[in-house]
């Protein structure tokens, strides 16, 4: 089976410091991948990197075999790419169903022209209230993002990247300023949306959940990649252990 | 009779010249300080145009092009800065217009352009004329509020990085947004030469760039209303008390400062937070 993303050789500096050095991964389609490593290892980095939010110095990134390195950063959305944010930034002015429903008028809205001849948003607002239904939040459509709960956000937040209808999903800490019930349920809503066919990247901190839905892990420390696989056998490795939990710390935890 | 139709076709420049930058400022977000550059040069276009004898109305497509197509470089000049950064380039744009125009011949220089030449439209049509491209215009900009553009513009308006990373083309909106405000102010500057007969240079400047502005945030930026009727209130006050003639920039500086502090959305906002406490 050929990868929906390939990611070769990505090297990204800022000034003096390589975040990210010569890395490389693929991502199988229908696959839900870890991408983990301490603070400061590359993470989020690598995630703009492939977004086109930051350009890096070398390498290449292409989907279903479609280099996206000359792409700029809506180009890329547009070719199939969604991004969940970790600060979560809302459109304050319109409703929830309104702020999904405008991911979902991409088809409208790729040129001003075609944007400027259309009006009519139902479709998109039916598609809207599928995607808030997806991340089940679909009884608080009509309430403005302003009087939301960061977990409600957070959800609202993947809504609209679903609405996208992208081929890869990138999530970048979903879960991370969550309680540990509402984490653990939206790591399910992750977990769902993948088995409903949605390949995914997530980084993320929580580890008990990550272990808990990721299939696949690639791991990063200080930039560069020290370890890809399945889940168990990654973080039974030394040199994981060693960088990511300080060697003791229990996995499984 | 008279006065009042003079008014009324002053009043109606004012209106469209303010609904112009509405789109700009108001639906897009993007602020700036030197709209009376593109009014000048629509008013240039039209008035040098006239004066080589092609008919007034037949002007007018010139003098939105033209401006329109000065709107498309300076908005992809300012593609890469933003928010205070932008206020200051435009404001840069507005000072470049009137220090070139002064100094060319070709365009009157100080001296400015005199007997335009007739519009072959009675008074009344003229105010007619503008009282209608006015409706025009404020039916436009409701349009494009409502439109799939006005929601991509509100999103820009709100937060331009989100946008992008939504798959949206922030920069082609963005000029978008330029082009059509720029040549909408080169209509009412059109419609300004040839109702005055006379320009200079001196009716293009900063003034009339922050006057434009508080117009437009006066209203409560976006809201087609409101600019409206600020424009109006804003365009009469300098005929009703002669006085403030002098000190306009003071009165409108005033107002401006007095928005920003207490009701940053404009007499519209202030209007809608009293019928909210009103109702509850």
């Amino acid at each position: 089976m050929a990868p929906l993303l390939t990611v070769r050789n990505i090297t990204m500096r800022f000034g003096g410091i390589t975040a990210i050095d010569g890395v490389s991964f693929d991502v199988m389609p229908g696959e839900l991948l870890g991408l983990i490593g301490p603070n400061g290892a590359g993470k989020t980095t690598m995630m703009r990197a492939i977004v086109g939010i930051n350009r890096p110095q070398k390498g290449s990134v292409a989907l279903e075999g479609r280099r996206l390195d000359a792409l700029s950063i809506d180009a890329r959305i547009r070719a199939g790419l969604a991004l969940s944010q970790q600060l979560v930034k809302p459109f304050r002015e319109i409703d929830v169903r309104d702020n999904v429903a405008l991911a979902a008028g991409a088809a409208k809205t790729r040129t001003p022209l075609q944007a400027l001849l259309h009006v009519d948003r139902t479709a998109e607002r039916s598609i809207a209230l599928e995607a808030l239904e997806r991340v089940g939040i679909a009884q608080l459509a009509a309430q403005s993002p302003r009087t939301q709960p960061l977990g409600v956000l957070k959800r609202l937040e993947m809504a609209r990247a679903l609405a996208l209808k992208p081929r890869l999903l990138l999530l970048d800490e979903p879960l991370a300023g969550l309680n540990s019930k509402e984490a653990s349920e939206l790591a399910r809503t992750i977990a769902d949306v993948n088995r409903q066919g949605m390949t995914i990247i997530l980084i993320e901190h929580n580890l008990g959940e990550v272990m808990r839905i990721c299939q696949r892990l690639v791991v990063l420390d200080n930039g560069r990649k020290i370890a890809d696989g399945a889940q168990q056998a990654t973080m039974n490795d030394p040199a994981v252990r060693a960088a990511y939990l300080g060697g003791e710390a229990d996995v499984a935890a | 009779m008279d006065y009042e139709i003079s008014l009324l076709t002053a009043v109606g420049i004012s209106v469209l010249f303010a609904l112009s930058l509405n789109l700009i400022t108001g639906l897009c977000g993007q602020i700036s300080l030197g709209h009376a550059a593109f009014f000048g040069i629509g008013a240039y276009t039209s008035a040098l145009l006239a004066k080589a004898g092609v008919p007034f109305l037949a002007t007018l497509p010139a003098a939105m092009l033209l401006p329109a197509a000065f709107g498309v470089v300076v908005g992809l000049a300012s593609l890469r800065v933003r928010a205070d950064f932008l206020a200051i380039t435009t404001m840069g744009v507005g000072f470049l217009f009137v220090g070139v125009v002064r100094q060319q011949d070709a365009l009157g220089g100080e001296m400015g352009i005199s007997a335009i030449p007739d519009t072959g439209l009675s008074k009344l049509a003229f105010m007619l004329l503008t009282v209608a491209l006015c409706v025009l215009a404020a039916l436009l900009s409701q349009y494009i509020r409502r439109s799939w553009m006005g929601q991509v513009f509100n999103a820009i308006a709100e937060d331009e990085d989100t946008t992008r990373v939504m798959g949206m083309d922030v920069p082609r909106y963005k000029l978008a947004a330029f082009a059509m405000g720029t040549a909408l102010a080169g209509l009412a500057g059109a419609l300004y030469a040839n109702n005055l007969k006379f320009i200079s240079p001196d009716s293009f400047g900063f003034v009339e760039s922050m006057t434009v502005l508080s117009m437009v945030v006066i209203g409560g930026i976006g809201s087609i209303p409101g600019v409206t009727a600020a424009a109006i209130v804003l365009a009469l006050l300098p005929s009703m008390f002669t006085f403030i003639g002098e000190y306009k920039l003071l009165v409108y500086g005033g107002l401006l400062f007095l928005m920003m502090r207490f009701s940053p959305d404009g007499v519209t906002g202030a209007l809608r937070r009293l019928a909210a406490r009103g109702k509850a």
